[in-house]
């Protein structure tokens, strides 16, 4: 048992937890914020992805304790005011998405993308959505969103 | 996942007292967390040491590269002196897992862990390299020693991997399509006095080529060991290969490598 104090999307938080808890653990069950999908628990999926000090991470393979002090974004976080984040608008616009239980960790994976890389080719989002499985194969559209969110950042 | 306790060590010196026979070291976490939540490992204490900060950082010399065992994948592949100095070393890292893996994921925790298929193991046989640990230093060629097996001591820690400057290099995988993982990897470099060709992937562990080593050491061509027929007896066979399969990987992605050089 340990104390975790984070900052999630820019609000502090302190909570006790045990050592074995996971991040993605921390986030959904702990401060409730269930945005943050598990979907394969083995860091396949990336439906789990967030941000820990700017950087996208797979919060099922995290400890808590691990990230204790940083920053975390989650897809809770990205909304400014009631109003959507470019790229989650450019998802909703160009229908990057059918179920939607992938969504948040595509959604924050392409995120950390623009953060690095601008203005990047299809290749290079095919490339880094890697680690971001989409069950219903809407692959095309999600790419098409990504580019649409790249001219809006 | 079974409860353990998380401890933060400061400097190795505190990480190795703290470390047991029940104790594992935590780095990037990308094999010990998915181990312990499959129940495949299971901890007393769990030593965390990405925050020793004389374990992360690359520094390039004349003859050699040093990454700190703390490293990233990220980090290696981003170093514009690692792309400098041994490209291939910088587009392995760049070709490992998936981004979010290559944000934790670290050279130290890859090597420590031997996993059959992993990249960093024929980096470091490919390129003479040296594993600095805590206690001694520890020539590739005589670290790692079989499938998930070093020759790391219970509580010997990794500090940093010095690896050689080649005159060429080239690292070729087929990598499995979900987990980048190497189906087959192969990693030739060039030296002075001779070339190794490391194979990983195939073998229950990393190894170097002798057969094509020797073949590419007399003339540096791909030609010299095409339509090589390996023994493929020690093979792995699972569901995405045949053992037959590897054997031939194996020529084909040392070719490719070759004339990558």
């Amino acid at each position: 048992m340990g104390k975790i104090s984070l900052e999630v999307n820019g609000k502090k938080v302190e909570k006790e937890a045990s050592d074995n808890t996971l991040l993605s653990t921390f986030l959904r069950e702990h401060l409730q914020l269930t945005g943050t999908h598990i979907g394969c628990d083995t860091s396949q999926c990336g439906a789990c992805v967030v941000h820990v000090d700017g950087n996208s991470l797979k919060s099922c393979t995290a400890l808590a304790a691990d990230v204790n002090g940083s920053k975390v974004t989650t897809i809770e976080g990205l909304e400014t005011n009631g109003k959507m984040h470019p790229m989650q608008e450019a998802f909703k616009k160009l229908h990057g998405l059918q179920c939607g239980f992938c969504t948040p960790g595509m959604v924050m994976s392409a995120v950390d993308l623009l953060q690095k890389n601008k203005k990047p080719s299809d290749t290079e989002i095919r490339d880094w959505l890697e680690g971001n499985i989409c069950r219903c194969t809407g692959y095309q559209n999600i790419v098409a969103a990504v580019k649409e969110a790249a001219t809006k950042m | 996942m079974k409860d353990f306790n998380y401890h933060s060590a400061k400097d190795s010196k505190e990480a190795s007292k703290l470390a047991s026979s029940s104790s594992a070291f935590l780095a990037g976490g990308m094999t010990t967390i998915p181990s312990m939540k499959l129940g495949l490992a299971t901890y007393k204490d769990l030593i965390d040491i990405k925050n020793i900060k004389k374990l992360s950082g690359i520094k390039v010399s004349g003859k050699s590269v040093t990454i700190g065992a703390a490293t990233k994948h990220v980090e290696v592949s981003n170093s514009k002196d690692v792309k400098k100095a041994i490209p291939s070393l910088s587009s392995l890292a760049e070709g490992i897992g998936d981004p979010q893996v290559r944000n934790r994921g670290t050279i130290g925790g890859s090597i420590a862990n031997n996993d059959p298929s992993a990249d960093y193991p024929s980096a470091c046989i490919a390129l003479n390299a040296t594993i600095h640990t805590n206690e001694r230093k520890i020539e590739a060629a005589k670290f790692f020693k079989g499938m998930f097996e070093t020759a790391l001591k219970k509580g010997e820690l990794i500090e940093a991997i010095e690896f050689q400057i080649p005159e060429k290099s080239s690292y070729q995988k087929h990598p499995n399509p979900a987990s980048r993982y190497a189906i087959v990897g192969v990693y030739v470099a060039k030296h002075k006095g001779d070339v190794n060709v490391a194979v990983t992937g195939a073998k229950s562990c990393v190894y170097n080529d002798k057969e094509m080593s020797k073949a590419l050491s007399g003339n540096f061509s791909s030609s010299s060991i095409d339509g090589m027929d390996l023994d493929s007896s020690e093979m792995n066979t699972d569901m995405h290969a045949s053992a037959e399969f590897r054997a031939s990987l194996v020529v084909t992605q040392a070719k490719k490598a070759v004339d990558a050089c």
